[in-house]
């Protein structure tokens, strides 16, 4: 056999094509490749075409749907990916390109791009909106809550909604909090709460985790199922820092499911205190009110209806008006008085009939008031005349007589005697006593008692 | 659910005692509206001092329907058979 160059081996581009993709897919089974995804294309068949491309080479590259509905995140355009795949050759184009089977964002893992995602898709849909959020009820007497039953929410909540007001009922539904089902039972139990009804608020939520556990919190059937609640829902996931898109997306977000009891129920006792504190100021305002009353009715009483203040006040009015009226009286009389000889000068001087008749009909009213006047004069005159002469009565030496005295005067001169030595025996006095008189001859005088005769 | 509802009732008590602090009512009007008020606050008391501590739990029927029964949350612990999943 001749050495020379090697048999010439004869492809059709077919053969060769094929050729090409068994060793490259043989070579290129299973490879890890990073790239930013450009020229992405999402046809009706659901595949993902794209570029995977650095600063300088591209690679084609396809993502299959059943691959890609399983993403929690979307593919867009600048996307810094990195993928795991094989290496195959499209033989009707010549074109080599990467079987995606595997994907992540390179940098944030594919969780956080979801959430974040998700959490942006949402926020432009306006679901967070401030306007949506609903206030919680006052005073809740029937509360839903959706979690795990076996968990730590549920026991918290409880824990702490019944020290504070044991007369709340507290509904579970049932579910699991995480897993592949989790997202779907947590959608499902916000719909059964709602249409059955009776309930004023929805606790949502779970104890902590990791991001994992925390993911169906995340996922938008929950996010949607919170957003078309017809009760207030409260979220409750995890602990104080971490967020979830359900609680943005909540009427209220609470940091724990124990804080989540604390917002919806009241504390009992202040309510009990606030209840009765307004039924001490409703009693308290009634007495003042009453008290106001009863020291109003009492003025009216003292003022108007005590029958002695009015008759003291009447007497004192009376006498004004008499005081008044005598004044004006005297004025009227000086008034009269002035007139009447203001006609009398008139009549002198130019006669006028009219005016004397005039005068003359207003004398007879003077003339009685003065009768009237005179004879009330008189009647005060004689009663403090008759009242002096009483006093007078008691006075009189007369009235002592009647005690025994008598008075002794010499006769007929009629001057008293007041000493025995200013007369003689022999002359005669005159003896006036209560009743009657005597006439009597001086026997005998002295300056000192007269014995009987045969007296001791 | 209370035919009255308890939020009503105390904004309505608060207006009252505020209305009678005011003292400007006729005497009828103040006797009546703190009688109001004292009814009022003997209906919230009573709301208050319902105590039941209830703890429901939904569950399936054999026709599918949810329906509720009483929540032991012994049966339901974690080494229970009712343990469904477990959080940390």
């Amino acid at each position: 056999m001749p050495s020379g160059p090697p048999p010439r081996t004869l492809y059709t581009v077919s053969a060769l094509t094929t050729l090409l993709r068994v060793h490259i897919e043989s070579a290129f089974s299973d490879i890890w490749v990073e790239g930013e995804v450009s020229n992405l294309r999402i046809p009706t068949s659901g595949h993902a075409y794209f570029t995977l491309k650095d600063a300088s080479s591209q690679i084609r590259a396809v993502l299959f749907r059943s691959i890609g509905r399983s993403l929690r995140f979307a593919l867009q355009d600048g996307m810094q990916l990195v993928c795991r795949g094989r290496v195959t050759v499209y033989e009707p184009k010549g074109d080599y390109q990467v079987i995606v089977e595997y994907v992540e964002p390179k940098g944030v893992g594919a969780l956080q791009l979801a959430f974040e995602q998700l959490k942006a898709r949402l926020a432009a849909e306006g679901l967070f909106d401030q306007a949506r959020k609903r206030p919680l009820p006052f005073f809740p007497r029937r509360i839903g809550v959706v979690t795990s039953p076996t968990g730590a929410a549920i026991r918290d909540i409880v824990k702490v909604t019944h020290k504070r007001d044991p007369g709340v009922t507290i509904v579970l539904n049932p579910v699991a909090v995480q897993g592949e089902s989790a997202a779907g039972e947590i959608a499902r139990a916000i719909e059964e709460i709602n249409e059955m009804g009776g309930f004023d608020v929805l606790i949502v939520g779970r104890g902590g985790g990791s991001l994992e556990d925390l993911w169906p919190f995340n996922e938008e059937m929950v996010a949607r199922a919170i957003a078309a609640s017809r009760i207030p829902v409260v979220s409750a996931v995890g602990h104080e820092i971490d967020f979830t898109v359900a609680d943005f997306v909540a009427d209220v977000r609470a940091p724990t499911p124990s804080a989540a009891a604390e917002l919806v129920v009241r504390d009992r006792q202040d309510l009990l205190k606030r209840v009765a504190g307004y039924g001490d100021r409703a009693v308290l305002a009634v007495r003042a009110v009453l008290r106001d009353l009863c020291a109003r009715v009492e003025a009216e009483r003292r003022g108007l209806l005590d029958p002695t203040a009015l008759v003291a006040r009447a007497i004192q009015r009376r006498d004004d008006l008499e005081m008044r009226l005598r004044l004006a009286q005297v004025n009227r009389l000086k008034d009269l008085r002035s007139a009447v000889e203001a006609l009398r000068q008139d009549v002198l001087l130019r006669s006028p009939l009219q005016q004397i008749q005039r005068g003359l009909t207003l004398l007879p009213h003077l003339r009685t008031r003065l009768q009237q006047r005179t004879k009330v004069a008189l009647e005060l005159w004689r009663r403090s005349l008759e009242e002096y002469i009483g006093s007078l009565h008691a006075l009189s030496p007369l009235a002592i007589l009647g005690r025994g005295y008598s008075i002794t005067r010499r006769w007929p001169e009629l001057t008293v005697l007041r000493a025995a030595s200013a007369i003689a025996p022999g002359e005669v006095v005159h003896v006036r006593l209560a009743a009657g008189e005597l006439l009597c001859e001086v026997q005998k005088t002295a300056n000192e008692l007269i014995r009987k005769p045969g007296g001791v | 659910m209370p035919t009255v509802k308890f939020e009503e009732a105390l904004a309505r008590l608060e207006a009252i005692v505020a209305e009678l602090e005011r003292g400007e009512l006729p005497l009828e009007d103040s006797m009546r509206i703190f009688e109001e008020g004292i009814k009022l606050s003997k209906v919230c008391l009573k709301m208050l001092e319902e105590a039941e501590r209830k703890v429901e739990v939904l569950v399936k029927d054999k026709d599918g329907r949810k329906r509720t029964r009483t929540f032991d949350l012994e049966e339901f612990s974690e080494t229970g058979q009712a343990n469904r999943d477990v959080e940390d």
